[in-house]
């Protein structure tokens, strides 16, 4: 009992790992954010990709609460909301060359957009942010639908139902810049998409940071230790807030127009399941989530009527399944593949993925048949050829059939899987 | 005076209706800790349902039929799905039901179409039960009255005198001790979130042909039950009856006063023709639940009759 312990164990990582695991994935996400125009992409793939960066900032400023701080926000979007309200409002300022906004360049909006959004949060914030969990995420809802009413109720801030539209052509170039044609605005774009990856990236890093996941997982004790957990959920509210106002000010150069119904529940729910189908345990989650939403939100919705659902059963599917979402399948996957046990893995993998395509097969083709049953036109689904009428008995067996094959092929690797781990 | 009796009569009737959804919340939050989002979800879906058997048969079997089928859904969901979720804490709980409203209005639109469908009040109530200053009151709207004080006193009868209300309080508090007393908790979580669901469903079926059966039914209704129920004190059934027919008449009364802020407020130098002073009273009334919402929470954050702080 005498000699105590006097070495310490390094754990503080060394600058190479610190390089590797913060500075490179960044350097990366440059470059491809750099690469991608020499692809030359078509004017809507272009729309799409300026879409997916708005999207990442804004996921990303909503897991700052939900992911990071453990707040379930139903009304991120009033933020974002605002945020881009206020731009469109410097931009028009700027057309009109009033005061000093005539030397404002187009391309600082979404500084603006960040102040307007962290004032917003610090006002919003101040009642809502006393308790987390459950008693939170109402207060956001009432917060949203009132914001939401307000935003139909003063036109001359809102513009009503037809909104504020504005030009993004207007005001002094800045690095020659002037944000006329699409690929101007990519550049623009995913300039403050950066932004916004490494400013809410540099945020993890902070004390503030640090104190809002302390505060996620026990606030007693971190009243213990000193802080004020309220306090420290209302400034990382103010910083969500702001972020969320960042993506705002990409939006209004993006789009050009924001009506009242960007304040509403819908764009905040969409932006929830984005986060949450991406992960909201890792810091690339949402920006996996945003980056498959805005496709499928884009794309799917040209191939079938039935899209929102499917993103309704996606997002049911990962809060049941896979809480881990996107991002905890690709690094789970990643780690086995680095570790070596694939060969352990591979059978049970195997068996899942054929399980769950068949329930896929299954929930497709049933979600299919009953659109165009819905509809009444007539139409049958016909995929490769079979025509799967809603009446014939085919139809059901390809309903029923990989379904309860399916059900049973996953529920058989979850019990085999229970068991070696128990 | 005219306008006041019409606006206290269908602010109560109003009232009774978000009460009668509040109150199923209530229970299903007391028991789980959870708010059910999808609970107007329900209420939607007792609509449909009541719109679709009385096709097939009549009214009156389908305000029986209706409300149970809709807690037999309402039993599925929390028998396959919240079951499951709930050890993962109430945040992966309220995603849950989030999801499942998304999914059930879907399934509507699937089912029902886009647009509102023809869900016609009976014909045996579809007359003019009395006449008030010279104004006719439907008596469908005084039926949606004794129905909704029947269940309330069938709810209040249930739960404080008899042997599976005593238990189902018990359950809400002392889970575990119900659980040792032989009783099958689970069992009664089960029970309670279809009753709570029926009692949604039956709220639609009576309010559906009142109001408007639409799939956008819910995303309307959803967000005013959450403030009933916050606004009551989360958890308190007494709380969510006075905050419904609080909520009730504050809305119902707001909606037939046309002054507009100037009037009110123009002693303060407010103009008709400035654009807050020109916002009518009316046009204020959907906002009125969220702005109670808001003050009630600053000024007390329990909630009218809630013990626990919000």
């Amino acid at each position: 009992m005498t000699d105590m312990t006097t070495t310490y164990v390094d754990l503080a990582p060394s600058r190479a790992e610190k390089f590797r695991q913060r500075v490179l994935p960044m350097i990366l996400f440059a470059l491809a954010l750099a690469v991608i125009p020499l692809f030359g992409p078509s004017r809507s793939t272009l729309t799409l990709l300026n879409h997916m960066g708005i999207n990442i900032v804004f996921a990303l400023s909503f897991n700052m609460l939900l992911g990071r701080a453990g707040m379930l926000s139903f009304g991120h979007a009033v933020y974002l909301g605002l945020g881009g309200y206020f731009c469109v409002h410097v931009m028009n300022w700027i057309a009109a060359d009033t005061g000093i906004w005539g030397a404002v360049p187009i391309f600082t909006m979404p500084a603006f957009g960040f102040g307007a959004g962290a004032l917003a949060g610090a006002v919003i914030g101040w009642p809502s942010c006393r308790r987390a969990g459950t008693p939170f995420a109402m207060i956001s809802l009432g917060v949203a639908e009132l914001v939401a009413a307000a935003g139909f109720m003063f036109d001359s801030l809102f513009g009503g139902e037809m909104g504020i539209s504005a030009d993004r052509m207007g005001g002094p170039e800045f690095l020659g810049l002037s944000l006329g044609p699409l690929n101007e605005v990519y550049w623009y774009i995913a300039f403050w998409t950066f932004v916004g990856v490494v400013g809410t990236y540099a945020f993890t890093r902070t004390p503030l940071g640090k104190l809002s996941e302390a505060t996620r997982d026990n606030p007693e004790r971190v009243e213990f230790v000193g802080y004020n957990p309220q306090r420290v959920r209302y400034l990382v509210f103010i910083f969500a807030g702001a972020f969320a106002g960042m993506a705002g000010g990409m939006s209004a150069v993006q789009d050009e127009i924001f009506t009242p119904e960007n304040l509403s529940l819908v764009p905040s729910g969409a932006i929830l399941i984005a986060a949450y189908v991406g992960g909201i345990r890792y810091f690339t989650g949402p920006i996996m989530g945003a980056i498959v939403m805005t496709y499928m939100g884009s794309n799917l919705s040209d191939y079938t009527a039935g899209w929102l659902l499917y993103l309704g059963l996606m997002f049911v599917g990962v809060v049941m399944f896979v809480p881990d979402g996107i991002a905890g399948v690709v690094y789970g996957t990643w780690d086995v593949l680095r570790s070596g046990r694939l060969n352990e893995v591979a059978a049970g993998w195997a068996i899942r993925l054929l399980g769950l395509a068949l329930m896929a097969v299954s929930t497709i083709t049933l979600v299919e048949v009953a659109f165009r049953w819905s509809d009444g036109y007539g139409e049958v689904f016909e995929p490769f050829g079979l025509e799967l009428a809603h009446g014939s008995p085919l139809t059901w067996v390809v309903i029923v059939l990989p379904f309860v094959i399916g059900a049973l092929l996953l529920r058989r690797v979850a019990r085999s899987e229970s068991e070696v781990t128990s | 005076m005219e306008t006041v009796v019409f606006a206290v009569l269908n602010g109560v009737i109003y009232g009774l209706l978000l009460f009668m959804l509040s109150s199923g919340l209530t229970l299903i939050f007391s028991m789980m800790g959870v708010l059910n989002f999808a609970h107007a979800s329900f209420y939607m879906l007792g609509a449909y349902f009541a719109y679709t058997l009385m096709e097939g048969s009549n009214f009156w079997i389908a305000l029986f039929i209706a409300p149970v089928l809709v807690g037999l859904a309402g039993m599925v969901v929390e028998r396959y799905g919240l079951r499951k979720v709930h050890a993962r804490g109430h945040v992966a709980e309220l995603l849950f039901t989030f999801g499942l409203a998304y999914l059930i209005d879907e399934v509507v639109k699937i089912f029902w179409g886009r647009t509102a469908v023809n869900y016609k009040v009976p014909e045996l109530l579809d007359f003019p039960l009395f006449t008030l200053y010279g104004a006719q009151y439907p008596a469908y709207r005084i039926f949606i009255l004794l129905v909704a004080i029947l269940m309330l006193v069938a709810l209040w009868y249930l739960l404080r005198r008899t042997r599976a209300g005593l238990i189902i309080q018990a359950a809400l508090t002392h889970p575990h001790m119900v659980g040792h007393l032989g009783h099958n908790v689970p069992m009664i979580f089960m029970m309670v979130f279809g009753a709570g669901c029926a009692l949604a469903g039956l709220a639609g079926v009576i309010g559906g042909n009142y109001f408007i059966t639409d799939p956008a039914m819910a995303v309307q209704m959803g967000p005013i039950v959450f403030v009933v129920v916050v606004v009551g004190g989360l958890g308190s059934l007494e709380g969510a009856f006075i905050a419904a027919m609080i909520i009730g008449l504050l809305q119902t009364s707001a909606v037939s006063i046309n002054a507009s802020l100037a009037d009110i407020f123009g002693f303060l130098g407010l103009a008709g023709t400035s654009e807050v002073g020109g916002i009518t009273i009316a046009s204020m009334a959907p906002m009125l639940p969220f702005l109670l919402l808001v003050v009630v929470l600053m000024v007390r954050p329990t909630g009218l009759m809630g013990d626990r702080e919000v």
